[in-house]
């Protein structure tokens, strides 16, 4: 038996609990994909309901109304104006909050327009009772015309029922609930009269919209029903009034509210956060306490996962059978795949801290507290969510910009977000971090490779301010500067939304990322076990002969063999080529291998230094670290890793561009390539600079 | 002096009356900022912008340069 899926479409405001309805219906059985194109995501989950229907759900970006004002909130409209797009929904689910009821509704008068059958979720009801809420649910049902679905994605009350209802859709209502076209009854009157075939409400979004419709080219429509962009606004408005004054008469017999009972924790609270002192002492607690837990929680699993991966790797040489292939596994993939693994600890806790931020309501207040300051520089308050969840991505930070009313100011975010300390920063930050701080405690709590790691990240949060503020000096773009800021009632993070959100974003940087540093490690491992030349061929031979007069013992020989054969292999030839250039700044050619290798991903550092020092190494029980620590230069006898070669690293890393990922996503949301072009010159430009002058002054 | 958002003082209350439609972005007319609706101004940033108001029930905060848009009648008590 094979029933077509039914769609359902969850459509709402942000801040009503769509996802944790999402979450509850389709447990962890979701796809997250994005739209072709376009990066908005895009997910999609599964869900049985009653009576062996299946339905694909789909989680729509969330959208105060129909008229859209991002790239995301269309996606919404251009789905729901076309009929013949797979997904488009059978049923649609407006979920709303029980306490922004009236607001809420008026995308769902919207949607109701569109003529799709519509269920209403009242989600967060089991607040009703605390805030003095009551609801007549026939009575709202009859004026609506829909069916109510009372819920609590938070308790996980009213699911059932409401998949029961979704099964019903064929006999759910998708008559609109007013007429809102009686706001210039002549102007829509001739409209209907043109295009008598096509639905109205369709007509006035595609005149007010810059979406596409498929029967009907937009010019046509534009030209015979063009109105100045003042007149349609007022039309909107008048559109917007009308709605409200349906809204409020239904609700004034749908809804009582005992203001006596309400308890409001809200005002307390807010007048805490958004203090004029406390408030940002609070900020900079919470920012010091999520850099400190990150560095400290997370070494134990990543020691583990790095000892793990060594005997791995030293099983693999010793079980195998000895020949090409066993060294590409033992010295190439396993400490590829380790040097992606090690990431998971760190990555996981940014993401758990930043996901529990958004979903208290936390990051709001924090947006308006920074608004005033954050303009100085030419950004936003809402600059501070991506350069805040820059921390864990740049390419979803600047995503993130989208709700940045302001071009200038968007394009400003955009520019200095990849100055944020990005996860793929930390594994090169920690590894360093551990071989050149030392791992001691100051006054007797603070760690000190704790506080390097808060430091580049302050670093990081610096150059990006202060790249914006001389940015805001150069940059000519004038625009009306608008801000809006919902404020959303705090809420306790769900543990099962904030587990999907880390799990999903982990995955996906792990399997993304993982794939090309994968890819890199077997490519290196070739470059470094391969050469040209009777250098690298008779390495033996020539060792041999050097060191006649003073023979060395087995294992000093091997080494010295193994370095050799390195030193004059594609990939030692290609990193002693760029030798001149990096040792001013402290680097030896392995690790200009390295800088090489993880141009277009900064992550693979890491991994690169992993394989190079496992090729030819015949001990792989070490790990990459005691490896690292050994290092020494041939020449002086110094160590490579020491202090001064560590921090001009650490410099060179916090503010070189390299992610080619950022850059292309940059190039999408600007529409030219002269600003990520810009990005790439001025960041690594500046990172070679500051880490020369580093290290000149601390060598 | 006419009474804008802006004029308000913290905790007060008043009736939208009137705006200039072309300074005052929909979205803010969707959240509820409408003639006739009340707005609270419920907390002001540190530095005194942005505005924290109470619009017919959204809390939403706007900049200065919107709030002296909008005109307002203050609720007497």
């Amino acid at each position: 038996m094979s029933l077509k899926n039914i769609n359902v479409a969850l459509i709402g405001n942000p801040n009503v609990g769509k996802t944790s309805v999402f979450n509850q219906l389709t447990g962890l059985n979701q796809q997250v994909g994005n739209y072709p194109g376009i990066t908005v995501e895009k997910k999609i989950g599964f869900c049985k309901l009653p009576t062996n229907i299946k339905a694909n759900i789909l989680d729509l970006p969330g959208t105060y109304s129909l008229n859209a004002s991002s790239i995301d909130e269309s996606v919404v409209i251009e789905l729901l104006l076309n009929k013949k797009d797979r997904l488009y929904p059978d049923v649609a689910l407006v979920v709303t909050d029980v306490e922004n009821l009236k607001r809420n509704l008026l995308l769902f008068t919207q949607i109701k327009d569109l003529e799709i059958p519509t269920i209403l979720v009242i989600n967060m009801a089991d607040r009703m009772k605390h805030k003095g809420i009551s609801l007549d649910i026939p009575y709202l049902e009859e004026h609506l015309k829909t069916k109510i679905a009372l819920i609590s994605s938070r308790k996980g009350y009213g699911i059932e029922e409401l998949k029961k209802l979704i099964v019903t859709y064929k006999s759910i209502s998708s008559e609109p609930c007013l007429n809102a076209s009686s706001i210039d009854p002549e102007y829509f009157d001739g409209l209907r009269a043109t295009f008598p075939n096509q639905l109205l409400y369709k007509l006035w979004l595609v005149i007010t919209q810059d979406v596409n419709f498929l029967n009907l080219e937009r010019k046509e429509i534009k030209n015979s029903y063009t109105k100045s962009h003042s007149d349609l606004k007022r039309l909107q408005q008048k559109e917007t009034i009308k709605r409200y004054q349906f809204i409020n008469d239904v609700l004034k017999q749908g809804l009582q509210v005992d203001a006596s009972i309400a308890k409001d924790f809200r005002s307390v609270l807010d007048r805490i956060l958004t203090h004029k002192i406390w408030g940002y002492v609070i900020f900079f607690v919470i920012l010091f306490g999520i850099f400190q837990s990150i560095f400290v929680w997370s070494k134990v699993p990543m020691d583990f996962i790095d000892t793990t991966f060594a005997s791995l790797s030293s099983l693999a040489s010793q079980k195998l059978p000895a020949g090409v292939l066993t060294n590409l596994i033992a010295q190439g993939i396993i400490p590829g795949i380790g040097g992606i693994l090690i990431f998971i600890p760190q990555i996981a806790f940014l993401f758990l801290f930043i996901s529990i931020l958004e979903e208290s309501g936390y990051m709001s207040r924090v947006v308006f507290l920074m608004d005033k300051i954050m303009r100085k520089f030419g950004l936003s308050g809402k600059s501070v969510v991506p350069l805040i969840s820059g921390t864990a991505c740049a390419i979803p930070a600047i995503m993130a910009t989208r709700n940045i009313e302001n071009w200038k100011e968007r394009l400003i975010t955009i520019l200095v977000t990849p100055f944020t300390t990005c996860s793929a920063r930390l594994p090169v930050y920690a590894i360093i971090i551990a071989l050149v701080i030392p791992d001691e405690r100051l006054f007797g709590i603070i760690n000190m490779q704790g506080l390097t790691l808060m430091l580049l990240y302050l670093l990081g949060f610096g150059m990006a301010i202060f790249s914006a503020y001389i940015l805001n000096k150069i940059l000519e773009i004038k625009g009306k500067t608008y801000f809006i800021v919902e404020m959303p009632n705090y809420k306790l993070p769900l543990f099962k939304n904030v587990a999907i959100n880390v799990i999903e974003k982990t995955k996906a940087f792990i399997f993304g990322a993982g794939k090309i540093i994968l890819a890199i490690s077997i490519v290196l491992w070739f470059l470094a076990s391969y050469g040209p030349g009777k250098q690298f061929k008779n390495a033996e031979t020539i060792i041999i002969e050097k060191t006649k007069s003073n023979p060395l013992s087995k294992t000093a020989l091997d080494n010295a063999i193994a370095s050799q054969k390195l030193e004059n292999s594609y990939i030692g030839i290609m990193g002693k080529a760029i030798e001149p250039a990096i040792s001013p700044l402290g680097y030896d050619w392995k690790i200009g291998i390295a800088i090489i290798s993880s141009f277009a991903a900064r992550e693979v550092f890491v991994g690169t230094l992993a394989t190079i020092y496992s090729v030819g190494d015949s001990d792989n029980e070490n790990t990459i670290k005691n490896k690292m620590q050994a290092e020494i230069n041939p020449e002086t006898g110094a160590k490579i890793f020491n202090f001064a070669s560590g921090i001009s690293l650490l410099l060179f890393y916090a503010f070189a561009m390299q992610c080619a990922s950022t850059l292309a996503i940059t190039k999408k949301e600007t529409n030219t390539w002269k600003w990520p072009l810009g990005q790439l010159i001025f960041m690594s430009g500046l990172a070679y600079l500051v880490a020369l002058i580093a290290y000149q002054l601390l060598k | 002096m006419q009474t804008t958002i802006h004029s308000l003082k913290k905790g007060e209350k008043a009736i939208i009356k009137d705006f200039d439609i072309d300074a005052v972005p929909l979205k803010l007319l969707e959240m509820g900022c409408l003639p006739g609706n009340q707005v609270e101004l419920l907390q002001i940033a540190p530095f005194g912008d942005p505005l924290y108001l109470n619009v017919n029930g959204s809390h939403v905060a706007i900049r200065i340069e919107t709030a002296r848009q909008i005109e307002v009648e203050k609720i007497k008590r």
